[in-house]
């Protein structure tokens, strides 16, 4: 199996829609063992939809802007896993005011920045204790290259969020970890569902993307995920894969 | 299969865990948010309990039309399984 024997560490499981979810569901399919994150009020949703994963795994708390809970992410683990081969980064927030452009405000700004960026540094250095040579750690963006329709301060968040993925590939590659994105299509989640006009989106992928778009389909994606968290992808690192149907390589 | 009554009283005992709200304050007529003051985590955390509850599966996309309890109510009880 891809990932026998492998101890994951999984943020952002909120619906059964999430991407996250069906990432778990795999790493587990696939021999994973799983660790889920929530945190707050979030954690009674998280640990419904847990039970619906083949094995109910166990659920931490963990607030990425939180200082206290990633100091004491290594001991919440170890009470579960003794080790972590593997972390899956699944976490993005902008207030409603961020998704306007031109009005937006640097406290909404800075708020898409510190959840949606710095929290892919501040969670791989948490769990950095947890992991040795082979260790993955794995992100999600909306590709940050261009400027979408409604996408906004959310984009610029996610190209701050691409670069941070670099640098953390330059300074966790000596200790033999890789850092990687993965660059999904539109997908109908909770948080894609939270933006407003998110359908604009949604109508012109499927035709324009040469291998056609399935917004209802997670699975492709958390399968790229699941394939960065192996070992097959041995010598990638500060890398974004598209899984996209193939919409980022087309012109028009 | 659990009749309308059944539906109520559970729906009613899922609210109240989430909520502290009085059980018989959740009639059919309520509306989840104008009268029982429920935000949007609270009912996604109400939907995914119901739906265990009831082993039905209310989709995202049906859940904006279920404004009152009595909406959920008749929703559960045309799809439990």
């Amino acid at each position: 199996m891809l990932l026998e024997g492998k101890k994951l560490l999984v943020t952002g499981v909120l619906m059964d829609s999430s991407i996250a979810f069906h990432v778990a569901k795999i790493a587990q399919e696939q021999g994973a063992e799983v660790v889920l994150t929530s945190f707050g009020r979030t954690m009674k949703i998280t640990s419904a939809i847990a039970r619906r994963l083949p094995q109910t795994p166990p659920i931490i708390e963990l607030d990425v802007t939180s200082p206290d809970d990633l100091a004491a992410l290594p001991d919440r683990v170890r009470e579960h896993v003794p080790h972590l081969d593997g972390v899956l980064h699944s976490i993005g927030f902008a207030p409603p005011g961020a998704f306007n452009f031109m009005e937006a405000g640097w406290e909404d700004v800075a708020t898409a920045v510190h959840v949606s960026a710095y929290s892919l540094a501040a969670l791989a250095k948490a769990a950095l204790p947890l992991m040795s040579a082979g260790g993955s750690v794995v992100g999600l963006t909306f590709d940050a290259r261009f400027a979408w329709p409604v996408y906004d301060w959310m984009g610029v968040a996610k190209a701050a969020f691409e670069s941070t993925n670099r640098y953390l590939a330059r300074d966790l590659g000596p200790k033999g970890i890789r850092c990687n994105i993965v660059a999904a299509g539109p997908i109908r989640t909770t948080a894609a569902k939270s933006i407003p006009g998110f359908e604009r989106f949604e109508q012109e992928w499927g035709t324009r993307a040469p291998l056609g778009w399935d917004v209802g389909d997670a699975l492709p994606t958390a399968r790229a995920c699941a394939a960065l968290l192996s070992d097959w992808f041995p010598a990638t690192t500060g890398e974004m894969v598209h899984v996209d149907g193939g919409f980022h390589a087309m012109g028009v | 299969m659990a009749d309308q009554q059944e539906i109520l009283s559970g729906l009613a005992e899922i609210v109240n865990e989430e909520t502290g709200l009085d059980p018989a304050e959740v009639q059919m007529d309520k509306s989840f948010t104008d009268d029982l003051d429920i935000d949007s985590l609270s009912m996604m955390t109400i939907v995914v309990n119901a739906e265990e509850k009831f082993g039905v599966r209310i989709p995202d996309d049906e859940v904006k039309n279920l404004t009152t309890v009595g909406d959920a109510v008749t929703f559960i009880q045309n799809n439990q399984g």
